[in-house]
């Protein structure tokens, strides 16, 4: 017969084994149930498209959310596929992500900073989306990317060109397909230089923000490299509407080239004032004046109409371009929407799909795994050629196109043609280029 | 010398704009004492009057040019405005080239229908009721009209361009005397700014010269006494109202070749309007005149890269630092006069 003795010390030690074991399986259960912020766990998986639905940004913020709706409608098996059938990964098999069905919220981004922030933590927080994309301006870029990165989110920014975006404010759990400043002035000088020579003045008016400067600083450094001379540089408020005091001292300056680094209605405004001073009739320094945008819309083209014809400018991806990719794109949109996709709906089309590729890779949805699956994955078939997602500082470096004013326009939409398709070599830079200074990627985040 | 002359002739039409919308302010102001801070929504509702002439004009129908193709590969389909088969191809662009000038005409019946359905409908409800009442109501109504033409034209800005005759811009350096190509000015803005000048006379040649605008301006100094002379003020002072949007409206339509018009200009306009009422004198005529070019030369003389350079921002802050300035001088503004919003 044995001889229990039941000791104080003795039913502490018993007790707190006992609470251990019975409170393993919890502690286990807790941790896989919440894993990573909004693990998906029912039979659906809610995406979150942040786009400018009100304010001066919400035509494009409706080409976004347009592609959008196809990406998801050609993940869940609908529609003709789209870009389905030319992306050279094919994990993705139309049956959802990792066979969740693909379900959306949308956010209100006006284009202010704080509202996309709270819009993007309302789609986070109240409807558990696992992945936040859209938008339309490198400020709303920056400001959703940080809060994704501490919300535990994977970021897939929209239409945003600052090379801040993935230079001193890239996060890493941020992911951008879009173009940025550098290429675009690395793609444009040999085209300006073949076109107008060597030996200009140029005289840059540049929008007073983040994507204003680093714009400047990349068409400066890329043109000067190319023989070029910067007479001014002049920063303008983003509220001008009217640059004619701006634009009219710029042949006393006697620059013959004018740079407009702005966008949207600045951009708008900025290209019709300095047609109506007459510039592009005068000559200077014995050449016919011109007149350059870095970065062109399809959208802000429409706007100031006729202004643009000869004008050259870059673009991330124009619907004109013939590679099997675009030509998909361009049938599911145009025949879905009756027009064809403006470049941000492009980039954010292209966007959902590559996470989405990139969850069925991992074989999670977990932000880590996701970030790691994107981090070096090479690319084609989307659009832009071969292209690189590259793990340092998660920018992708793929083909730019430069494009210039259509002269005849045939439609509303033929407002610009394609000059040059740069090829991805001449606009690569290491990651430690000075543009791109500051800043680090960090470490990514689960969340929870 | 020349940088100077420049910057004045920019200002020229710069605040012409001011000082048109700034009068019809200070009309309303005056003569039925409310602030509306709809004002601005009525100067774009103006230039949508221009874009909308611009789309009737244009209406068109659609034939298949079978030797071109779409961005789908599908025939290409052509719209051929219905003009084209009133007038023949050459004088039916002739007329949409003009739709801006055409414009006006389409304009004024709709702005002063605007402005007289604006007060009887919403602002004459306000008239006893304090002023930030008034700008509470008027501002929710401007953002309203905004969202409404948002919804009918979109948010991006849509291009209204001069007549070809009044395309490029004339060279004052050459005729002055100086290099040229050193003080050039677009021949719209000369126009628009002649506009303004017409317009500005007109009003004031009707306030000054006709029956109806010595009752309205009795009204404006002692509205009682006026009423208990058996006149019936306040129909007139309705009339002003409509007046007072036509004046903004036609600011409007004559804007569009400058900037291409978009929902939100009137706010772009409105509150430096309100300075420029401020500074000129709440109530004054003349002081929304004088203030509205005084701010919008002063505003181009700020822009100047060489003044940039030795203040940073200046450009952005000008009109109020003159406004703060002005206002600790003259607190009734340049030509206010006393009693005016100082109860």
């Amino acid at each position: 017969m044995s001889k229990t003795t039941l000791t104080r010390r003795g039913l502490i030690k018993s007790g707190a084994i006992g609470s251990a074991g019975l409170a393993l399986p919890t502690i286990f259960t807790a941790q896989s149930a919440h894993a990573f912020t909004n693990e998906p766990t029912g039979s659906t998986v809610t995406l979150g498209f942040n786009v400018p639905q009100t304010g001066p940004y919400a035509d494009e913020g409706a080409d976004e959310l347009r592609a959008f709706e196809l990406a998801v409608e050609h993940l869940n098996g609908g529609g003709d596929s789209g870009m389905l059938s030319t992306f050279s990964s094919k994990v993705l098999q139309g049956n959802g992500i990792l066979g969740k069905k693909v379900s959306y919220v949308t956010g209100d981004t006006q284009t202010k900073s704080d509202a996309a922030r709270a819009s993007a933590k309302s789609m986070i927080e109240k409807d558990g989306a696992v992945m936040i994309s859209g938008g339309s301006s490198s400020g709303v870029a920056v400001a959703v990317q940080a809060l994704c990165q501490e919300a535990g989110v994977i970021f897939m920014a929209g239409l945003t060109h600052s090379n801040d975006t993935t230079g001193k404010d890239k996060r890493a759990n941020g992911f951008r397909h879009f173009f940025n400043s550098y290429m675009s002035g690395a793609a444009l000088a040999p085209v300006l230089a073949n076109a107008y020579g060597t030996d200009r003045k140029a005289y840059h008016l540049t929008a007073d923000y983040n994507w204003g400067y680093t714009t400047e600083e990349a068409v400066r450094s890329s043109t000067e490299a190319m023989g070029w001379e910067t007479v001014a540089a002049v920063k303008t408020p983003l509220t001008q509407t009217d640059f004619s005091s701006y634009i009219a001292p710029v042949l006393q300056s006697g620059a013959d080239t004018l740079v407009l680094n702005h966008y949207g209605g600045n951009m708008v405004n900025s290209l019709t004032n300095a047609v109506q001073f007459g510039l592009r009739d005068k000559q200077v320094n014995g050449k016919d004046f011109q007149i350059v945008v870095p970065l062109y819309s399809r959208l802000m083209a429409k706007g100031a109409g006729a202004n643009v014809k000869g004008i050259y400018g870059s673009t991330n991806w124009h619907w004109s371009l013939s590679d099997a990719g675009s030509k998909a794109f361009v049938k599911s949109f145009g025949t879905k929407y009756g027009f064809p996709p403006s470049q941000a709906a492009h980039t954010c089309y292209v966007q959902t799909l590559l996470y989405a590729d990139a969850v069925q890779r991992a074989g999670s949805f977990a932000p880590c795994a996701v970030a790691e699956a994107l981090e070096d994955f090479e690319f084609d078939g989307l659009g832009n050629g071969k292209t690189l997602y590259r793990g340092t500082d998660h920018q992708c470096f793929k083909d730019v196109i430069v494009v210039k004013g259509a002269e005849n326009p045939t439609s509303s939409f033929d407002l610009l043609e394609v000059v040059e398709v740069t090829p991805v070599d001449q606009i690569t830079y290491e990651p430690d280029h000075p543009q791109f200074a500051g800043g680090a990627l960090g470490t990514c985040n689960n969340g929870v | 010398m020349d940088a100077i002359i420049l910057q004045i002739l920019n200002g020229l039409d710069k605040g012409s704009a001011y000082a048109l919308i700034a009068l019809g302010l200070t009309l309303i102001f005056g003569t039925l004492g409310v602030v509306n801070f709809a004002h601005g929504a009525l100067f774009m509702i103006g230039a949508f009057c221009a874009v909308t002439l611009s789309r009737i004009l244009t209406l068109s129908h659609t034939i298949v040019d079978p030797e071109r193709t779409d961005f789908l590969g599908n025939p290409l389909k052509v719209e051929v405005p219905y003009i084209h088969d009133l007038l023949g191809a050459t004088a039916g662009d002739k007329v949409i080239d003009w739709a801006v000038p055409l414009s006006v005409l389409f304009a004024i019946p709709i702005m002063i229908a605007v402005g007289v359905i604006m007060e009887r409908g919403l602002i004459k409800y306000f008239y006893k009721r304090p002023h930030a009442d008034q700008i509470l109501v008027t501002f929710g109504l401007a953002i309203v009209l905004q969202e409404v033409i948002k919804y009918f034209y979109g948010a991006n800005p849509i291009p209204t361009p001069a007549p070809e005759a009044f395309k490029g811009s004339l060279d004052f350096g050459a005729a002055l005397g100086f290099d040229p190509n050193v003080i050039i000015y677009p021949y719209w803005r000369i126009v628009y700014f002649g506009f303004s000048v017409v317009i500005i006379g007109g009003v004031f040649a009707f306030l000054q010269f006709t029956t109806f605008g010595m009752v309205v301006r009795a009204g404006m100094a002692d509205r009682e006494t006026v009423g208990l002379l058996g006149i019936n003020i306040d129909r007139r002072f309705t009339i002003m109202f409509g007046i007072a949007a036509a004046v903004a409206g036609l600011a409007g339509v004559m804007y569009t070749p400058i900037n291409s018009p978009n929902y939100h200009m009137g706010m772009d306009f409105l509150v430096l309007s309100f300075v420029v009422v401020v500074v000129g004198g709440m109530g004054s005529l003349p002081g929304a005149v004088l203030a509205g070019f005084l701010l919008g030369i002063l505003e181009s003389f700020a822009s100047m890269r060489e003044i940039i350079a030795i203040i940073p921002g200046i450009n952005q802050v000008i009109i109020y630092l003159v406004a703060i300035l002005i206002l600790l001088t003259r607190p009734r503004g340049l030509m206010g006069r006393q009693g005016v919003m100082e109860d």
